[in-house]
């Protein structure tokens, strides 16, 4: 149920979540060891377009990454193949894009 | 002399598609004696109507693959002493596979993902042309090499626990073959072979597990062929879109 597309899809949203959960690990222990508050944070990303483009980015890659890899997991244990697999695979896309870009704009957006 | 007979405890399996259950028997050990050795003895001696299959008896044919204590195994080349579980030895049918009486099972799953997977030669010459002169040590010979010694007894694809779970998966030793014939340089559709491997049950399920590895009677290595296949129709899809 991978076939090459899926496949390059998936390696290639790993390939930029690498560089993206590093850097993303970083910050946030670097931030933390000044003792930031909660609203000193925001009042740098906020407004930020490269944090934008940096977190709308990452949750782009972490969507296609996981919904790939529920699809291959979900077929395999459960045999789900066919419209109702794609189907799943769309919905999960859509739901961390979601979940991901009302975070990205709420950190982000002034 | 009787007294000094030593039994071994061995379950096989008895039945069908439908179903069946392990049944039990008391073989005597021998010094040398192979899994192959013990299931002959309960078809002549215990159970005329168990039903198994081999053939060449030296591990060439690849026709008498079992599981083996729940491991898949060639059985006239695995040792008895090599395998027993305390005394007792579980022979079942290879997993994996449709079963069609006790011990043999239907290999035609397994065969169809060979030809699924463009594992046969497409000829790049006729019969009027010269014999073309390979040289073994070209590396995509030195490659294609490394898998020739398939001997299609399916214990790769009874161990692989993706086609356990994706039975669309070709498995192991399909892709294997396609990896060969895509390194030949007599092949004359190696597009072909790329687009055959790259579609739903293609090498792109496979999760490096390496049970193939592992299990491989002939110490193959059917995961580093297919993380070939993955490697070549990447590059091609990067290259040509496909």
């Amino acid at each position: 149920m991978l076939g090459l597309r899926l496949y390059i899809l998936q390696r290639m949203s790993a390939l930029f979540m690498g560089p993206f959960v590093l850097v993303h690990i970083a910050v946030m222990i670097h931030a933390i060891q000044g003792g930031l508050s909660t609203a000193e944070i925001l009042g740098r990303t906020q407004g930020s377009i490269f944090w934008f483009l940096f977190y709308s980015t990452f949750v782009i890659a972490a969507s296609v990454h996981s919904a790939i890899g529920l699809r291959v997991i979900v077929h395999e244990v459960l045999g789900m193949k066919g419209f109702a697999l794609s189907t799943l695979t769309w919905s999960i896309c859509l739901i961390l894009l979601y979940m991901g870009g009302r975070a990205v704009t709420a950190v982000t957006m002034i | 002399m009787s007294n000094d007979v030593k039994y071994m405890d061995v379950a096989i399996w008895r039945g069908d598609a439908d179903g069946g259950a392990y049944e039990n028997f008391q073989v005597p050990a021998q010094d040398n004696q192979t899994i192959l050795d013990v299931v002959s003895w309960v078809q002549q001696n215990a159970s005329s109507t168990l039903t198994y299959r081999y053939a060449c008896r030296v591990g060439m044919c690849g026709s008498c693959a079992m599981m083996v204590n729940g491991t898949p195994r060639w059985t006239c080349r695995t040792h008895v002493k090599k395998v027993l579980d305390g005394n007792k030895l579980t022979v079942g049918p290879l997993r994996n596979l449709p079963v069609i009486k006790d011990l043999a099972t239907d290999m035609d799953p397994f065969f169809d993902k060979w030809v699924a997977a463009e594992g046969v030669h497409h000829p790049s010459k006729t019969r009027d042309d010269p014999v073309e002169q390979i040289n073994p040590e070209s590396s995509a010979r030195v490659e294609a090499s490394t898998g020739i010694e398939c001997i299609n007894c399916s214990i790769c694809y009874a161990s692989c626990d993706t086609v356990a779970g994706n039975p669309d998966y070709l498995g192991p030793a399909a892709l294997q073959r396609a990896w060969t014939l895509y390194n030949d340089t007599r092949d004359a559709d190696k597009q072909g072979i790329l687009d055959a491997v790259s579609g739903d049950g293609g090498c792109h399920n496979c999760h490096s597990q390496g049970s193939c590895a592992v299990h491989c009677p002939n110490e193959l290595n059917p995961m580093r062929a297919i993380a070939g296949l993955k490697r070549a129709t990447t590059l091609s899809f990067l290259k040509r879109g496909r």
